[in-house]
């Protein structure tokens, strides 16, 4: 059975990591739906979080041929726990001044945010998993997407844990 | 013999020599630190970036620098020099060309697990990324076939990444790891300071010691089993755990069988050895794997050419998996008991309490008699020189103690099926990749490691044409390897393949316009002789063994002889073509 599995992977901060990382799915044929690298809580080292669709057999061998590069120090499997996800996106939607306020409607729904407002059209930031960015570019098409950039995941394993 | 071979110098004392803390040039402390890893000798080829190392290697003795004539040849060498010796194999080449051209001989090694550690040059820091003169962006176009990597940006960084990179190349699934190291970084000057402390690092931590409780899962199956099988690869060798292997058969007296990478891993002459497996593998041990109950793989990886169809791979056993590599676990075939762990370790331990396998003695008599009635078969010729007996005509001179080396080809077969192999580092062959070229050239290395053996490279005609300019080396320095060519005029695996599955349209493979490899060896100061029926071919192998230095040693042989037996792709192993017997 595929599935989509979110694993954050603690890396060196050193150049040419997120190759090594990237290269590896690239060539033993996993597939990256999204990949977000950012700096970690330790000076040092990087935090990747990537969401790749695969069976379990596929995740296992995911986590291992992670943990032969010398510059993976930890690989988790987020999607196992109950976690947290989140991702950015920005949408530029065409908006003459009688569409306004209809999208502001659905602005407000959703908690996103105007950004940017031109003579015809409007920067939309939204904030959520990805249900809800997917749910929300939906609503925003009908009104003609302009330009709409996407983040990808990043997660969290929720409480203590 | 040995006096012939250039001198090996690294030596306690001059370690000690080199010890003190010191303000010296990048390259400088790249050679203070080769030769405090131990390295004895190293295979380069130089260029504008790294004449700064070379400039620091003018007039140094204290490890010996081979100059090849490809950077093919060095990297072969240094392979072969790895393969046979169990320590880490060295090459050193310029940016750009020097370093693409090495690429084949990384992906070889990181295939066979051969560790290595490769050293380029690249252009000075500040045009990196320029596409300047003889640029390459030699880490990234090796990434995904070295274990690891590094470009080194600050020469205070060397001596650690020297360190690390060893004990990278050395450790775990050993592998080949690169250090590419601008210009400017190795004429920088720093203060040196030797790094002998262990290697630390955060990120690379190999499993070395097992998990108890798997290992007394394996010895309660293998005394429940009625068919156990052994199936045994080149983890056993690198490991160094071929007597732990031994005493490990002798105390459970579970037939076995060795891969191409594992043979010489176990006593071949051994009554419950049953040959390699696989595509070329004999009858019994396809066989066997088939029928087991319990499939034992110990430091092998299923690779395809072994398991053939994998779905229909031992359809019976129950699968054990002992390996280093956490990641070769499950990778092609499931594994019911995983055992992670160093070989040889692993072994030990399981040799305190394993116990024979009291239920499998029919399956021991129905082995000895698949064994009997289906060995290796040609049909031998009074006219023609048959391959097969060519190698035989090796086995039987040598008894079985050389190091063999191969290329890749029919040869490369027919050595692994008739060439007895009793001791491990024996043979030297590339398996994962299938590498032509690297027979010849990893012979140098072979023989370097062990100046006081015989060391004989079985080539084809084919892949001897693809480095056969290292016999410059083998003259210059008096290596004595005895070069064996197997002349059938053709490719003779493709043409194989192209007569079995594509219906004898022999696309391509007329190998007409070689060299006279006699002539060619002579051209070079090599002794070469050639023979092309029984008579002569023992004259000039004879010749050959008497002769102190390198020697060429040309066999004509029959063209149509096909490897047998042949397992076809898409088949499971047990459907074997058998040949004309
Ligand atoms: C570099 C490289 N190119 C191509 C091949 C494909 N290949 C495998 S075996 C073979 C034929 C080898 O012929 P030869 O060296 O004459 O040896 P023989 O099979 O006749 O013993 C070829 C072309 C390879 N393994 N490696």
């Amino acid at each position: 059975m595929t599935t989509k599995n979110t694993i954050a992977v603690l890396v060196n901060d050193h150049p040419g990591v997120l190759q090594r990382v990237s290269g590896l799915f690239g060539r033993r044929g996993f597939n990256i739906e999204s990949i977000t690298v950012g700096q970690s809580e330790e000076v040092g080292l990087s935090r990747m979080v990537i969401v790749t669709v695969g069976d379990e057999n596929n995740l296992e061998q995911i986590e291992k041929q992670l943990y032969k590069l010398v510059d993976v120090i930890k690989v988790i499997d987020l999607s196992s726990k109950p976690m947290v996800a989140r991702e950015l996106a920005m949408i530029k939607v065409k908006a003459e001044p009688p569409q306004r306020p209809e999208i502001m409607g659905v602005v407000e729904t959703f908690r996103a945010a105007v950004i940017d407002v031109g003579t015809t059209s409007l920067i939309v930031q939204v904030i959520g998993d990805t249900e809800k960015i997917d749910a929300m570019i939906e609503l925003l098409k009908p009104y003609g997407i302009r330009e709409l950039t996407r983040t990808g995941v990043t997660a969290m394993i929720r409480g203590n844990a | 013999m040995s006096a012939q071979i250039p001198e090996v110098r690294s030596t306690d004392e001059l370690r000690q020599k080199w010890m003190k803390p010191e303000v010296i040039t990048g390259s400088e402390i790249l050679l203070r630190s080769l030769l405090l890893e131990g390295v004895e000798c190293v295979f380069g080829y130089p260029g504008g970036a790294v004449l700064y190392i070379y400039d620091a290697m003018y007039g140094f003795k204290d490890f010996k620098h081979v100059l090849t004539r490809h950077e093919q040849g060095a990297i072969h060498a240094a392979d072969g020099y790895a393969r046979a010796s169990g320590k880490v194999g060295v090459c050193i080449a310029t940016s750009g060309p020097g370093a693409t051209n090495l690429v084949t001989g990384i992906a070889t090694a990181y295939m066979d697990s051969v560790p290595l550690v490769v050293i380029t040059g690249n252009v000075v820091s500040s045009l990196i990324g320029t596409d300047a003169f003889q640029e390459a962006d030699i880490t990234g176009i090796t990434m995904p076939i070295t274990k690891h990597s590094y470009l080194v940006r600050d020469v205070e960084d060397l001596p650690r990444i020297i360190h690390e990179a060893f004990h990278i190349a050395n450790t775990g699934r050993k592998g080949p790891v690169l250090i590419d190291i601008p210009k400017d970084v190795s004429a920088a000057q720093t203060l040196f300071v030797p790094q002998t402390e262990p290697v630390t690092m955060r990120g690379y931590n190999p499993n070395v010691l097992p998990n108890k409780i798997q290992l007394d899962k394996l010895t309660q199956a293998i005394a429940e089993a009625e068919r156990p099988f052994i199936l045994a690869g080149g983890g056993v060798v690198y490991s160094g755990g071929h007597e732990a292997l031994y005493e490990f058969v002798r105390k459970t007296e579970i037939p076995i069988a060795t891969t191409l990478l594992g043979l010489g891993g176990f006593p071949s002459g051994h009554e419950l050895w049953t040959g390699m497996p696989g595509m070329h593998g004999t009858y019994t041990s396809n066989q066997a794997i088939q029928q087991s109950d319990l499939l034992i793989c110990i430091g092998a990886r299923f690779d395809d050419r072994v398991t053939g169809k994998l779905d229909g791979f031992a359809p019976q056993a129950k699968i054990v998996h002992i390996d280093i590599d956490p990641a070769e676990i499950g990778k092609n075939v499931a594994a019911d008991i995983p055992i992670v762990g160093d070989v040889k370790a692993v072994l030990e331990l399981l040799n305190q309490d394993v116990k024979r396998a009291d239920l499998a003695d029919a399956w021991r008599a129905q082995i000895q008699q698949w064994k009997a009635a289906k060995p290796f078969s040609y049909k031998d010729s009074e006219t023609v020189l048959k391959p097969q007996w060519v190698i035989e005509l090796l086995d039987k001179t040598t008894k079985g103690g050389a190091i063999v080396t191969t290329d890749v080809g029919q040869h490369q077969m027919w050595a692994a099926q008739y060439y007895k192999f009793n001791q491990p580092r024996s043979w030297v062959t590339s398996g994962g990749l299938g590498t032509m070229g690297f027979g010849f050239p990893s012979a140098i290395g072979a023989q370097m490691a062990n100046p006081d053996r015989l060391v004989i490279s079985i080539n084809g005609d084919g892949g001897m044409q693809m480095c056969s300019q290292e016999l410059a080396i083998c003259a210059i320095n008096n290596i004595p390897v005895k070069i064996v060519i197997i002349n059938n005029q053709v490719l003779g695996m493709v043409r194989q393949w192209q007569e079995l599955i594509y219906n004898n349209r022999y696309s391509h493979i007329d190998l007409a316009g070689s060299p006279d490899f006699v002539k060619l060896a002579e051209a070079y100061g090599v002794k070469g002789l050639r023979a092309t029926n029984k008579e002569e071919a023992r004259r000039a192998w004879q010749e050959a063994l008497d002769t102190p230095g390198p020697v060429v040693v040309e066999f004509v042989v029959s063209k149509e002889e096909n490897v047998y037996p042949m397992v076809t792709q898409g088949s499971t192993i047990d459907q074997m073509l058998m040949g004309d017997e």
